[in-house]
């Protein structure tokens, strides 16, 4: 279909549904802790402010959160559907551990997300302050099962292979703290919090512009700041241990990454260059000497292998990886960037009063997203021409299904995808665009009042203020 | 003493592939029957009796995907790619008529719109439930552990009937529902649906049990052969009785007890599909202990399965408890 074969089809589909969805847990992610902050700050410093800005961020959590579930339940079936044979044969490892995502993380988020939503005029704010923490540990754990299937797949281990050729377990320690495990988690939590920082950050900025007295704006602006600024190096420094490690059990993707083909010892370091995988060259190269086996090995002269060390068919695409680990790389350094000018501006008590750094802080809100799924890109593209890496091909994990099937289910993805989460978007943007008030409302009524998953919040919410709330578009 | 763990497992997935089939089965019965309710005030009553509860309904979906996944890596393989149309065409519509939920209630202009996501996509998930039901009972045929049938073998007159008799018995759930959840205009309304989908379900129930053991002679010894059929009878003879409560209870106009039939409708069907397939999980190719992943596996996720399935079950009738009583337009519950 469009002269593309079922397995090329399939990639693009999983790509597809799997980069939508992550924006959306990436983001719950962050946000679920920075509500729980707002939340304590409250109550320990009992400013308003912090509840309006809880209100406010809560509402925007509510639409985002409902976006990942939807979008999770497809993915839980993506790996039948599209990928039967890596099913059949990494279920009994991969397949525990993503039910153990459903059953903690799934429970633990719905159950409590109606208290945190709806709770606090009936529970009392200790216990909303529980669920909400709950809230975000639930989410990380998420994160927590989630990576260790994926870090499973790029560094497999505690694992042996039976008759029937599937994967079996031999240790469940060494399978879920498997060697990439703890960068990887690192890694990406660090990027959950950065790209929610940066999307606060440019609310903040955006309604700063509007109106630089807003209190709620004030704030939560400088809160985003002083993430970029604390967390974007430390993001930086988890980056290069996690590259290191990946150097480790995964020389071939590093080396497309630098676009390294040849083998050296005092190895450059490739700032820009256009991969020609054809010639097994890069045209057009710069690069500092010697800065390449610095960074990788800590060694003037460190040997890093190149592609050539390895046979064409074992190389990952060398121009993705080589142009979507710059693009991560690049963000990364515009959030410190962005993050020490807030450290500037705030030394000379500037902050506030500067439209220029806010025009760049909105202009850098979507930054986070970007930068996650350019490090996504990186990395499981990276992992090929495997799903298991060194173990099970790409080619040998596909369903037998043919080109059209999945063709066509891929548009139908993409159709309804746009549409609904287009929608979606729309909801959260007109959200956004307001400014946040002193006194912020608490969700309102005139929605039907929900469980928020498993937990029956409505019971929490009095039924004075449902009957009041009826029909606020009337 | 050793646990034959997959046995335990087969149980656990079929639980809750029952719990989803009887919760989501009611509010995409509302769903399927919006277009049959007038009026935006009784929509929005119709709606907010299944507001609270939909979502978690849906969680028993993951939970038997996911498990599927985890402890019958080999079934989850087999049935979700010789499947794998009807199974799309559920998430997408799965998906729409979630979406369609929320934001209904974000915009009034835009309202009708998300009416008939709702509607639509609720009927497209039925049907396509119901097709993948019936193609998975006509049987999948596997060599070297996977799927070696057709693109298009999941499309059969028997599937299409299983297509439409789902539909019509989510309806039937769905308006029992209403009979039970709403009074005044929408429960009146949900009486007529009710009197017309009850006769329609129970006809596709005899229709497919008829159909199925000419399927397969392992359906039919199950059902036909001398002794076994002592074991089995029970079943239709309860369905007898069970439409019997439903067709006496929409009679005599009562509010419970309809719903509660078609439940028993829903429950004894299952049984029934229980008793065709087993051992196999998927028919007649891989039985339960074939697809299952070692007992290792089963065993990790046990432990974690035992601890949280009694909490979830505990949340949810904690959750159905404080939503007792009838619904109103405004989404107040008294």
């Amino acid at each position: 279909m469009f002269g593309f074969d079922a397995l090329t089809l399939a990639r693009m589909q999983f790509a597809f549904t799997v980069s939508f969805h992550i924006i959306f847990p990436v983001f719950s992610i962050g946000l679920a802790s920075y509500l729980a902050v707002l939340n304590g700050l409250w109550l320990w410093t009992g400013k308003t402010v912090y509840s309006d800005l809880f209100n406010y961020w809560k509402k925007i959590f509510a639409v985002a959160f409902g976006m990942g579930v939807v979008s999770g339940i497809v993915m839980s079936y993506q790996f039948g559907t599209n990928w039967s044979e890596f099913s059949d044969k990494a279920g009994p490892v991969i397949g525990p551990l993503m039910g153990y995502e459903v059953l903690s993380a799934f429970f633990l988020e719905a159950g409590f997300l109606g208290v945190m939503l709806f709770g606090l005029s009936r529970v009392g704010p200790k216990l909303h302050f529980f669920a909400t923490l709950m809230v975000a540990f639930g989410t990380f754990m998420s994160a927590f099962w989630i990576l260790a299937v994926n870090s499973w797949m790029q560094t497999p281990a505690g694992y042996a292979v039976n008759a029937a050729g599937q994967f079996v377990v031999t240790s469940w320690m060494a399978v879920i703290f498997n060697p990439s495990f703890p960068y990887r988690l690192v890694h990406m939590v660090l990027a959950a919090y950065l790209t929610t920082a940066f999307v606060v950050g440019a609310v903040g900025a955006l309604h700063l512009l509007r109106d630089r007295f807003n209190p709620a704006a004030r704030v939560m602006f400088s809160m985003a700041m002083w993430m970029a600024a604390i967390v974007a190096p430390i993001q930086i420094i988890a980056g290069d241990f996690h590259g290191l490690n990946t150097l480790e059990y995964q020389p071939a993707k590093i080396a497309a990454m630098e676009g390294d083909f040849e083998t050296q010892s005092g190895a450059p370091l490739i700032l820009f260059g256009i991969p020609n995988p054809a010639q097994e060259r890069m045209d057009y190269e710069i690069s500092i000497p010697h800065m390449g086996s610095l960074i990788l090995k800590h060694e003037w002269n460190g040997t890093i292998k190149g592609l050539k060390d390895w046979s064409t068919d074992q190389r990952p695409p060398v121009a993705v990886l080589f142009w979507s680990f710059r693009l991560m790389v690049g963000l990364g350094f515009a959030m410190l960037g962005l993050g020490v000018w807030s450290l500037w501006l705030r030394y000379r008590d500037d902050l506030y009063e500067a439209p220029w750094m806010h025009r760049a802080a909105v202009l850098m809100g979507p930054s986070g997203f970007l930068a996650v799924l350019a490090g996504w890109i990186t990395t499981e593209v990276g992992r090929q021409p495997y799903t298991v890496y060194g173990l099970l091909t790409t080619v040998k994990s596909a369903s037998p299904i043919a080109a059209a099937g999945v063709g066509g289910s891929l548009i139908a993805f993409i159709v309804v995808y746009f549409t609904l989460f287009g929608a979606g978007f729309f909801y959260i943007f007109r959200l956004i665009n307001k400014p946040p008030m002193v006194g912020e409302m608490d969700i309102e009524g005139g929605e039907p009042i929900r469980a928020g998953g498993l937990m029956p919040a409505p019971n929490l919410i009095n039924e004075q203020g449902l009957m009041l709330a009826s029909r606020r578009f009337q | 003493m050793t646990l034959d763990l997959p046995f335990i497992w087969a149980g656990l997935i079929a639980f809750a592939v029952l719990a989803y089939v009887i919760l989501d089965g009611f509010d995409l019965g509302v769903g399927i029957l919006f277009p049959f309710i007038k009026g935006e005030a009784n929509r929005d009553e119709a709606m907010n009796s299944v507001a609270p509860v939909w979502d978690g309904n849906e969680t028993w979906l993951v939970l038997g995907g996911g498990g599927l996944l985890a402890v019958f890596p080999l079934a989850y393989a087999i049935i979700m790619s010789a499947l794998y149309a009807p199974i799309i065409a559920m998430l997408l519509a799965l998906v729409f008529r979630g979406v369609a939920f929320e934001f209904r209630w974000k915009t009034r202009r835009g309202q009708f719109l998300w009416d008939w996501a709702f509607a639509g996509g609720s009927t497209l998930a039925a049907f396509a439930q119901g097709v993948a039901l019936g193609a998975l009972v006509q049987g999948i045929p596997v060599a070297n552990r996977a799927y070696a049938g057709g693109w298009w073998d999941w499309l059969t007159p028997f599937s299409m009937a299983t297509g439409v008799a789902l539909v019509c018995g989510y309806a039937l759930l769905g308006a029992t529902w209403l009979i039970w959840k709403t009074q005044g205009l929408v429960q009146q309304r949900a009486y007529q649906l009710a009197a017309l989908a009850a006769p329609l379900t129970l006809l596709f129930i005899g229709l497919v049990s008829l159909w199925t053991p000419f399927l397969n002679p392992v359906y039919m010894s199950r059902w036909l052969v001398w002794p076994q059929v002592v074991l089995v009878v029970p079943v239709p003879l309860l369905v007898l009785f069970s439409a019997y409560q439903l067709y006496n209870g929409l009679k005599l106009r009562r509010e419970l007890s309809p719903f509660l039939a078609s439940l028993a409708l829903f429950v004894l069907s299952f049984i029934g599909l229980g008793i065709s397939f087993y051992p196999h999980i998927v028919p007649n190719s891989v039985t339960i202990w074939e697809a299952a992943a070692p007992d290792n596996s089963l065993a990790f996720l046990l432990t974690g399965a035992v601890v949280l399935i009694p909490l979830i079950l505990a949340y949810t009738i904690y959750s159905y408890w404080v939503f007792r009583g009838k619904v109103n337009a405004a989404g107040g519950y008294h």
